[in-house]
């Protein structure tokens, strides 16, 4: 009887797992096959012989290189800008006093309800009247700093004993000091949760980089590929190439940091 | 003192970012709602004129807005309880004690979770083709006959509700698992002790020990999905007939297509009040449901 439900249990997994694995190995599979091959009936596994002539078109007329970049730099600097500033932000908030601190807290929390997109006709005049509309600026300027960030290394930094920090003040090292040698080491794990979170969000960002970036020379590849997508509808093969060049990094990177992304997941779920 | 002074140079950077590029749009999002602000006001502010709740009441006579509002309410109603279902099932399979390579199944289901929607939604198009899709060709080996998903109005937004099920359940089931994990053994000894079947274990144990999580985990799900934008903007552009435009994809037309701003800030006030609605009518429902 054990062995029966061990059967049943495992084998639903597998189920499972084939339904969620599938599409992505089929999609390397199509990516690998020559142009019409995949549009036959039935459709076909596995190339009948493995080209790269797709990935060598994006390149080469779909300007896929350009694409890369501008996701890889665009994902880059709202990683790190958005680390420097919730971090030091979270910090303050959990060990430094000052005046007004825990209402604005407070207030913060309380606006997390409110879905981003409320916000985007407005920030959209705001970045036009800077300027920033059609540059980079605009995708990493309002990323710079997130409420979600800010509370998630507040509620790490609240477990950092005070002696610490009383011990680093009694030996004159003043607050800056303090923040960068001593807190930092301790926060680092949170700091990596964090950074794994923040940078495989910037990457799969759509809805913003697309009402912001209208010159294709900028695009991030999600938009690049919604828009190559919309012209190639018939190009199944060139268009399976494309999602494994925008998917095939994150998936990457979350199978090498997979413990941190989940424990970033689990402390997300907490700002219910 | 100097201390203070030190907090204030740690919050200020990140305070005035959120300030300036997230307070103060929402804010003037609701202005310029009660604003007619259009193309004209865009190239020159003087063509700029209040119009009060107009804006409001011609959404309300916009047959796109009701349809563009009930197929978002389409896909949260059918789509959260199927996702959160997955989820759950998924959960407690991997939470079994009898389960080999847990490690592998768990990043396995997973997986979906940190792709890309736009390059997945490519992939699901593809899946879901008429004549060539492999989810055609399964179903046409059991004996059902091709399905039109993307290209049939009745079809298009079940599919979109199957992608996105595909894409999201991964991200509950870890929660899940987790408010699984961290029942106390106890509890199933003392249900054993008494004689209590694996059935009555989960109906009286499992459950109501996992009531609050899943409760959280709707409110956090039904507001995620009431965001439905990427999903129709890449595998049926709002088609067919319109039977998959959600009041984001709305929005978003309303706003940057046609440089309507005014309404499509009006429409975006709309759905966060909606939202916000659901979101405190749950809140209320799970904590008069933990009073009695």
């Amino acid at each position: 009887m054990p062995h029966l439900a061990g059967l049943i249990v495992n084998g639903l997994l597998l189920g499972g797992a084939t339904v969620t694995l599938v599409p992505l190995v089929w999609m390397a599979s199509v990516s690998l096959m020559s142009p019409g091959e995949a549009s036959t009936f039935p459709p076909p596994l596995l190339p009948s012989h493995v080209t790269f002539e797709n990935y060598r078109q994006l390149f080469s007329h779909a300007g896929m290189g350009r694409y890369l970049v501008n996701s890889a730099v665009l994902t880059t600097a709202v990683t790190l800008v958005s680390l420097l500033f919730n971090v030091a932000a979270g910090y303050a908030f959990a060990k430094l006093r000052f005046a007004g601190r825990d209402r604005i807290f407070k207030l913060l929390l309380s606006t997390l309800v409110i879905p981003s997109q409320v916000a985007m006709v407005p920030l959209f005049l705001l970045l036009k009247h800077l300027g920033l509309v059609n540059t980079y600026g605009a995708v990493i300027v309002p990323a710079m700093a997130s409420i979600f960030g800010i509370f998630v290394v507040r509620q790490y930094a609240l477990s950092v004993p005070d002696e610490l920090l009383e011990a680093a003040r009694i030996d004159g090292a003043n607050e800056f000091r303090i923040f960068r040698s001593v807190i930092m080491p301790v926060l680092k794990p949170i700091v990596v949760t964090l950074a794994v979170f923040t940078s495989l969000g910037a990457w799969n960002e759509f809805m913003w980089p697309l009402i912001v970036l209208n010159d294709s020379d900028l695009y991030t590849l999600p938009v690049a590929l919604a828009s190559l997508s919309r012209e190639h509808v018939q190009d199944n093969e060139l268009m399976m190439a494309g999602s494994v060049l925008t998917t095939l990094p994150v998936l990457l990177v979350f199978l090498v940091l997979q413990r941190y992304y989940i424990q970033g997941l689990m402390l997300g779920s907490v700002k219910g | 003192m100097r201390i203070a002074a030190a907090a204030w140079c740690f919050v200020a950077p990140a305070l005035l970012v959120i300030g300036v590029f997230f307070f103060l749009p929402v804010l003037a999002a609701l202005a310029m709602s009660l604003t007619d602000f259009d193309i004209y006001a865009l190239a020159d502010l003087r063509n700029l004129r209040v119009v009060g709740f107009r804006n409001y009441a011609r959404l309300l006579e916009t047959p796109l807005f009701w349809q563009a509002f009930g197929n978002t309410l389409y896909f949260v109603v059918v789509g959260v309880p199927l996702s959160i279902a997955a989820s759950l099932g998924a959960a407690l399979l991997l939470h079994s004690r009898l389960v080999r390579f847990q490690a592998f199944f768990r990043t396995a289901l997973f997986a979906p979770v940190v792709t890309t929607m736009v390059a997945v939604a490519v992939i699901w198009r593809y899946l879901f083709n008429t004549h060539y899709g492999l989810l055609n060709y399964t179903l046409g080996r059991l004996g059902v006959p091709p399905i039109d998903w993307l290209g049939d109005p009745h079809w298009a937004m079940p599919a979109i509700i199957v992608f996105a099920v595909w894409k999201n359940f991964g991200y509950n089931m870890i929660i899940l698992l987790a408010g699984l994990q961290s029942i106390p053994e106890q509890l199933y000894e003392a249900a054993r002790i008494d004689g209590a079947s694996m059935w009555r274990q989960f109906r009286h144990v499992t459950l109501p020990m996992l009531a609050p999580i899943v409760a959280m985990v709707n409110i956090l799900t039904i507001a995620g999905y009431f965001q439905l934008f990427a999903e129709p903007y890449v595998m049926t552009q709002g088609g067919p007939l319109q039977s998959t435009v959600s009041v984001l994809y709305f929005m978003y037309d309303e706003g940057f297509k046609w440089w309507n701003l005014g309404s499509a800030s009006a429409v975006g006030f709309v759905l966060f009040l909606f939202i916000f609605g659901v979101t405190a009518l749950q809140l209320r429902l799970a904590r008069w449901e933990h009073a009695a």
